[in-house]
């Protein structure tokens, strides 16, 4: 009776003794499971900032309420049952979470979202949040439709397989008219990309509505098919300002026969799912543009770690979504690259810390997410993507082939030539990490675009100091 | 070996060619430093099996799956043993068998089988054989691949598929197969129902057994003249084609008994001519028998009481002359059949039990066979030891 | 032209020895590898015929080789493709396929256009060589596909 009184007294007392602080408590197998990186400001013990993160992310508010009573308190209260410091950056403490599932409507990020990042961020009591990884249960995963299609159906779909699929952004990113736009797109794909895709910033603009676009890029995309017998695509960008003029473009695409379209994460995790549900119901792939995610994930002290965007992404879900490309111009910590793909790909991933990965997750047999690698890289380092990001990937050279000195098809194929000599290299027992620029240098004996490509680019690299990596690194043994 | 020649590498009936006269031993190294032997004693620290029996297992010997195994060996920058030579160049013989781990797998095949001995020693020849042509074919001398089709011939139970899988294996070591997989079938794995079955079949088998060796179990069954209607022939003709234009990717070792296996080849000469290896495996004798019968015990942890020792090898004898004796598979049902006899008769006779008693199987346990009471009824002999007073009635 | 289907096709041809060194890494995967055979280049034609069924639990490639000699033996004018099958969980697909045998002329498509309401157009691909009947495509007077079969058998199915 005390302990209730003091309990429920007006006030204000710790978010610890409201019971939002437990270590003893042990995870259900159908709880989400959050760990945060959290910085406290000087003075906030470490537990009552991993309790204040815990209550306002789920049922508290900053003082005590007498309406609390009426519900079965405790059941929905999240729990932070364990807080660990961060070996070498002082201040800094990784707080797990248990939210119990009824905290979430079935089948929404967006509520998802709501609940566990939507309050808690700005909280005055911590320096900084980072969100690094969540664990969702098989059970809550099961709401979810998932990819559209997923990485097994897309290859079906395209008839190909056993090897990275190619694209390449239309460049500039700006300014082109739809005549010229289609030609771009007709030479890239004629010359071996499986892939072209719109900008994401290429929407409907005065120097090119989407209408015209479309029409123009589709007849590029037949001319392309007929001259080489294979199934070509260029991701047909529908992002729009509401959801009617994203339901009307997308639905012009399917019916000019287009096998993929794509949309842009800033149109919001609500017209993601409702672009997700149309996807699976007009059979068409569904590529997702991250754009605007680098404002939040980039930062190892503050924001949402981009591993959790992807697991959002696939529950929504998208058929495609960038993941990073480790050696190209955008940012990617090798270990947190792979833990991302992991994340996408895989079935199930066990807890990794040297990868980032905090949770043992299980995707039951939800569809993968093929991740799409774009951002400054070229055919002279076919053998390190090929070994950093695996095979089942969608490679994307904009620059790459558009930028060729013998023009983009001669760009195209030396993508696709320098891709399929790696695999098949690869095939027969070579080691691509260490011969990788000799099989690069053979094939190009025999393909003079792969040629020039490595004459113009072979030096390029982007090094630079990565701003996110994981705390754990493995220590090699002897 | 004569006193005074250099001692022979264990595994290798032929003697190591000695230096040139004048000449020392190359780089110093003293050839006769039995580097090659300690394989021999430790087959790749596997498990010794040494009882003889075929395995139904066809186990994956430990230390085969990988050929080139990186042996350092004395001045040998070949470690895979498979660089061409100049004409100038000499071989050290040691040096090549240890790298192509040819001691090593003979030495192996010496310390597992029990008896087996004119076995033991086509196979070294054959191993000799593929040596000797390994090398010829370093040095750019024609080397035609030499046929490898076998037949082994002999009683059930004589080893026979166990020394097939050695076989693939030892071939896979000196690079005359791919993967050295068994494959192990008899008539009906071969031969259909119905018209246009055979072919399918016999072309699915072969196939599987591309890359190593296919046994084929009493294979002259494979051949049934009287009656017109039957697909053997089929396969056969198949199996023909397959062995004339697949020498490099598939060896067939054909087994049974030998007298079939004569009227069989004498009706398919086409079968004889390509068999180029023909191996009897002879019965075990009593005391290869008791030996391995003394092995299977001591792997399985159990131990005859000398009274017991005495009735096995009474039994052993009797049993062999009975019909349907099957070597050392009989050997190893008659064991099972002890260790059932022995745990009835401790589970009946209750009390407190020692480990020593779980171990031990005592004469009662081998007199209460069957096969004493058959020899009795026929009036044989039983005993063949002077004076050895007459066992106690089975119970 | 020459139609790029395949894992390989913007490679110049395998050779045997490079197509055997792929099935081995196929087989090394725990894949079956199939060899299916077929005169209609469009890229929608998934369904190639069979030749034999997929070849499940081989351990060398020669076994996959002698039913390519035979493919090709057979039905030397038709495009020929070797496929390796995934069983695995979450997988249950091909995992590679290219392929080994293509006619000596590949006459191409031709792409219709047909003109709707408000530019838009709806097209379809028709390949040249579909202009004759099946098996007598590319030159050649063989049997239809689905006559001659692995092991030299003729039958209908």
């Amino acid at each position: 009776m005390a302990a209730a009184q003091e309990r429920w007294h007006a006030g204000v007392i710790p978010y610890a003794q409201m019971g939002y602080y437990a270590p003893d408590y042990v995870p259900q197998d159908t709880d989400v499971l959050a760990a945060f990186r959290i910085t406290p400001q000087p003075g906030v013990p470490p537990e009552e900032a991993g309790a204040a993160v815990a209550g306002e992310s789920s049922t508290a508010t900053w003082t005590v309420v007498w309406t609390d009573r009426l519900t079965a308190y405790d059941h929905y209260q999240a729990k932070c049952y364990r807080v660990d410091p961060v070996p070498g950056r002082e201040g800094e403490y990784i707080a797990y979470i248990a939210y119990d599932i009824d905290l979430f409507e079935e089948g929404s990020i967006p509520n998802l979202t709501s609940s566990i990042i939507g309050n808690v961020f700005g909280f005055k009591a911590l320096k900084a949040l980072r969100l690094e990884d969540m664990r969702i249960p098989l059970h809550y995963i099961k709401t979810y439709q998932g990819p559209p299609h997923g990485i097994v159906m897309e290859r079906e779909y395209l008839n190909k397989y056993g090897r990275p699929l190619l694209g390449a952004t239309t460049k500039p990113k700006l300014g082109l008219s739809a005549r010229n736009y289609g030609r771009v797109v007709y030479e890239a794909l004629r010359g071996g990309l499986d892939f072209t895709k719109d900008d994401e910033n290429i929407n409907s603009q005065p120097f090119m509505r989407w209408r015209d676009r479309f029409l123009f890029t589709m007849e590029a995309v037949n001319r392309a098919q007929e001259r080489t017998g294979e199934i070509k695509g260029h991701y047909l960008n529908v992002t729009a300002a509401t959801m009617e003029d994203m339901y009307e473009r997308a639905d012009f695409a399917a019916s000019l026969g287009s096998v993929i379209v794509m949309i842009d994460l800033t149109v919001g995790y609500t017209a993601m799912h409702s672009m997700s549900r149309w996807a699976r119901r007009n059979g068409v792939i569904l590529h997702l543009h991250r754009a605007g995610h680098s404002t939040y994930t980039r930062q190892k002290s503050h924001g949402v770690s981009f591993r959790v965007i992807a697991k959002w992404c696939r529950m929504i879900g998208v058929d495609h979504v960038h993941a990073g490309t480790v050696v190209g111009k955008l940012e990617g910590d090798p270990a947190n690259v792979r833990g991302y793909y992991d994340t996408l790909r895989e079935a199930r991933i066990p807890c990794h810390p040297a990868q980032g990965i905090y949770f043992d997750q299980d995707w039951g047999s939800m569809p993968g997410t093929m991740p799409v690698a774009s951002g400054g890289i070229h055919a002279g380092q076919m053998h390190q993507l090929l070994g950093y990001l695996g095979e089942d990937v969608v490679l994307q050279f904009g620059g790459g082939t558009i930028g060729h000195p013998m023009g983009i098809a001669a760009g195209a194929t030396a993508n696709r030539v320098a891709t399929e000599a790696m695999i098949k290299a690869r095939n027969e027992g070579r080691d691509v990490a260490r011969e990788g620029e000799d099989i690069l240098r053979d094939a190009a004996r025999r393909c003079q675009p792969l040629q020039v490509a490595l004459d113009t680019w072979g030096e390029i690299t982007f090094n630079y100091e990565p701003t996110d990596t994981p705390d754990v690194v493995a220590t090699p043994t002897a | 070996m004569s006193a005074g020649a250099e001692p022979v590498p264990r595994g290798f009936a032929m003697p190591r060619p000695g230096p040139p006269a004048g000449e020392g031993p190359a780089d110093g190294a003293d050839p006769a430093d039995g580097t090659v032997l300690a394989g021999a004693a430790d087959p790749v620290g596997g498990t010794v099996l040494a009882d003889g029996a075929d395995p139904a297992d066809g186990t994956v010997l430990a230390g085969a799956a990988d050929p080139v195994g990186g042996t350092v060996l004395a001045g040998g920058a070949d470690p895979a043993g498979l660089e061409p030579l100049a004409p100038d160049d000499t071989v050290d013989l040691a040096a090549q068998e240890q790298a192509l781990r040819i001691s090593q797998l003979l030495g192996r095949l010496d310390a597992e089988f029990i008896g087996l001995a004119p076995v033991k020693d086509r196979v070294r020849e054959i191993a000799a054989l593929l040596l000797i042509d390994r090398l010829r074919g370093r040095y750019g001398l024609t080397s035609s691949r030499p046929s490898l089709h076998m037949c082994f011939t002999g009683s059930p139970g004589t080893g026979k598929t166990t020394v097939a899988t050695h076989m693939g294996e030892l071939l896979r070591e000196l690079g005359y197969l791919r993967k050295g997989q068994l494959v192990s079938v008899t008539r009906d794995d071969l031969v259909g129902q119905y018209v246009g079955h055979t072919a399918p079949k016999t072309k699915e088998v072969l196939k599987r057994a591309m890359g190593g060796v296919l046994l084929i179990d009493e294979a002259y069954y494979l051949y049934r003249p009287e009656n017109e209607r039957d697909y053997g022939q089929e396969s056969i003709e198949i199996l023909l084609q397959f062995m004339e234009a697949h020498r490099e990717d598939l060896v067939v070792i054909l087994a049974g008994y030998a007298d079939r296996m004569d009227t069989f080849f004498r009706s398919n000469p086409g079968m004889a001519s390509r068999i180029a290896h023909h191996i009897d495996f002879p019965d075990f004798t009593l005391d290869e028998l008791l030996q391995i019968g003394e092995k299977m015990l001591e792997r399985g942890q159990y131990r005859l009481s000398p009274a017991a020792g005495e009735a096995f090898a009474e039994y052993v004898r009797l049993r062999m002359s009975q019909p349907r004796f099957a070597n050392a598979r009989s050997i190893r049902n008659a064991i099972d059949r002890l260790r059932l006899r022995q745990a009835r008769r401790l589970v009946a006779a209750g009390g407190v039990l020692a480990r020593g008693d779980l171990m031990e199987i005592s004469a009662e346990d081998v007199r209460a066979s069957r096969v004493f009471r058959d020899a009795d009824r026929a009036g044989g002999d039983r005993g063949g030891l002077a004076g050895k007073p007459a066992p106690p009635a089975p119970s | 032209m020459r139609i790029t289907q395949g894992t390989f096709s913007y490679l110049p041809d395998l050779t045997d020895d490079e197509i055997r060194a792929q099935v081995q890494y196929s087989i090394d995967q725990g894949w079956a590898v199939a060899v299916e055979f077929s005169d209609d280049p469009h890229p929608r034609n998934v369904l190639w015929e069979m030749w034999g069924l997929p070849m499940f639990g081989i351990a060398d490639a020669a076994a996959a080789m002698h039913e390519v000699s035979g493919c090709r033996a057979a039905y030397p004018g038709h495009y020929i493709r070797v496929s390796a099958y995934d069983a695995s969980l979450g997988r249950q697909t091909t995992a590679l396929s290219f392929i080994v045998n293509r006619p000596a002329a590949e006459p191409g498509f031709r792409l219709d256009r047909q003109e709707a309401s408000d530019r838009r157009i709806r097209y379809s691909l028709h390949p040249h060589a579909t202009d004759q009947p099946a098996g007598e495509r590319y030159g050649s007077v063989s049997a239809a596909p689905g006559n001659v079969m692995p092991n030299g058998v003729r039958g209908g199915s």
